[in-house]
């Protein structure tokens, strides 16, 4: 087993995400217990790029959920922007793309970026003008009165992405949302998310089971492992911010996917948990 | 397209009349194919010149204009038991959506209701009003509009608390991450993805109601009705054959008027959904 990496805990006015000591156990059907999550600690600065990474059942995205607020850990605590959770949540300091844009089929490209401003209570003057602006920064402008069937999956991502940012969160949560998607397609969108990242600034937690796409968006690729679910190794990816390309094929990058791959390598589920490995990927964590 | 389907009934009608027995047919000794006389079936234009005709002698209104005012009656009925039915069934859906005890206590019952025939229903709801109000009894509309309400309300009822539960789980939880509640997630979300279901169920319900109003038109004896139209003529067919279809000619465009007029309200609610392509 891969030892953890030892990483600087930021202090605590910096840190966006401070995960610490936190369990998750799932009852599902028969009593049976799961541990979903065991013993996590995950501090993020503001402005980093986290990637989760891990075989199914490794609890990456139930990780993401409890930062998200949308479960509640069983033991230990989580703070968003140095306040609980829950707080978070409230206060709408994040926002959260999935895997399917989820995008509401009945409003239109701009009206689907101004949902989170419209229950915010702003006025439709200054959602208009928002979501004029994050369609720019995603580049669909002129799809602004389209409705999200008549876009490719990928612009259905891109305008998701916009909606997730639409008010301007501190913090960005994701899983898998390029998932769906065709390589070229993806490899296109990490160099998008990237350039927005890098123009806003956001803090990023980004679920993803593909190695080089942890590797070519993060600062830092936190691998984790199954049964239970918890952190097994951290590693730093020092590309900076500006990436492009060519990062792509160079060799720091082959040297940084393998290094991954390595550290995945210790968490691979042996035969006998098979039949857990089932159990979670329907019951807890099928997304 | 309608006239030309409406050709093709008549043709059909007067096909039968010419090549038809006069005195119907028998197989095995069931009586299975109906009489094409003159009596039983009038000649369609006949029908149409009956229209033009006094109602009754010496009455200076055509039938038309008599069946005409009738069928508008009835229309207003069933356009207020079709909406009355319609606000019903989705308050219904609401509240069983949001209690899931409350839709596992009534759900049964709804369907039952459904079950009990409407020519039972109509003296009961009669009864209740008298008992209720002396001056609601004398109008005995309000029972028609109750009927269909009681006929409207079912399909919009199971049409909308499906649609209500079929938001997509990735969609509740992105209301959930925006700290929405439970009415905020109703109306932008659920009652939104419902849609698609409650469009449809709108074109029963719409049926539904006309089926009600003109059926307890003619078991309660509402006064101004098409139900009733056809009642009386009916009872004149022996006669004057042509006339009870004139009767019918207002139902039908009753009919007709109603799914119109939801075909326009199901365009409206459908406008700007994925489309399926041609």
């Amino acid at each position: 087993m891969n030892a953890v990496t030892p990483v600087s805990v930021p202090t605590a006015t910096t840190a966006t995400v401070d995960v610490s000591g936190v369990g998750k156990v799932f009852e599902v059907a028969g009593g049976t217990r799961v541990d979903a999550l065991v013993d996590v600690d995950l501090h993020i600065a503001k402005g980093e790029f986290v990637s989760l990474i891990g075989p199914s059942g490794c609890g990456k995205s139930t990780l993401l959920r409890l930062i998200a607020d949308l479960i509640q850990p069983t033991t230990g605590e989580v703070l968003v922007n140095g306040k609980p959770a829950h707080q978070a949540r409230l206060d709408q300091d994040y926002g959260m793309a999935f895997q399917q844009s989820g995008l509401f089929e009945w409003r239109s490209v701009e009206r689907n970026i101004e949902l989170p401003l419209e229950l915010k209570g702003w006025d439709k003057a200054e959602r208009r003008t928002r979501s004029a602006e994050m369609l720019e920064l995603v580049k669909l402008t002129e799809f602004a009165r389209h409705m999200p069937w008549q876009l490719s999956g990928g612009m259905q991502q891109r305008v998701a992405i916009a909606r997730a940012l639409a008010a301007h969160p501190d913090l960005l949560l994701m899983d898998e949302p390029f998932g769906a998607l065709d390589e070229m397609t993806r490899e296109h969108m990490q160099a998008e998310l990237l350039r927005i990242c890098a123009d806003t600034g956001t803090t990023v937690v980004f679920v993803t089971h593909s190695i080089p796409e942890a590797v070519y968006l993060a600062d830092r690729v936190v691998v984790m492992s199954p049964r239970p679910g918890r952190i097994t190794a951290m590693i730093d990816v020092a590309f900076g911010r500006r990436r492009d390309e060519l990062t792509r094929e160079a060799t720091e990058f082959f040297a940084k996917v393998t290094e991954v791959r390595e550290a995945l390598r210790g968490t691979h589920p042996s035969p006998d948990d098979a039949a857990a490995d089932h159990r979670l990927a329907r019951g807890i964590d099928d997304r | 397209m309608f006239p030309l389907a409406f050709a093709l009934v008549a043709a059909v009608w007067e096909a039968y009349k010419w090549i038809g027995p006069v005195d119907g047919g028998s197989l095995l000794g069931v009586h299975v194919l109906p009489r094409s006389s003159d009596l039983a079936m009038p000649h369609v234009w006949e029908m149409i010149s009956r229209l033009t005709e006094p109602e009754v002698r010496g009455n200076p209104d055509s039938v038309l204009v008599v069946v005409a005012a009738a069928t508008w009656y009835s229309f207003r009925v069933a356009l207020l038991a079709f909406a009355a039915g319609t606000a019903f069934g989705v308050g219904l859906a609401v509240v069983m959506a949001r209690f899931r005890t409350i839709e596992r206590a009534l759900m049964p019952y709804l369907v039952v209701s459904q079950t009990v025939p409407i020519i039972v229903l109509g003296p009961l709801i009669l009864s209740l009003l008298a008992y209720a109000s002396r001056d609601l009894a004398t109008e005995a509309w309000v029972a028609a509009v109750l009927l269909g309400v009681f006929l409207a309300f079912f399909p919009v009822a199971l049409g909308t608390l499906r649609g209500l539960k079929a938001a997509h789980p990735a969609s509740l939880e992105l209301m959930d991450s925006y700290a929405a509640g439970w009415g905020t997630t109703l109306v932008k979300l659920r009652f939104p993805a419902a849609v698609p279901f409650i469009a449809p169920a709108l074109r029963v319900a719409a049926a539904s109601a006309v089926v009600g109003v003109v059926v307890s038109e003619i078991s309660l004896g509402v006064k101004h009705g098409v139900g009733r139209k056809i009642f009386a003529y009916g009872q004149e067919a022996s006669s004057d054959p042509a006339k009870l279809y004139t009767a019918v000619f207002g139902a039908a465009a009753l009919g007709l008027v109603m799914s119109v007029l939801v075909a326009a309200i199901d365009r409206r609610m459908m406008r700007n959904r994925p489309q399926e392509i041609a």
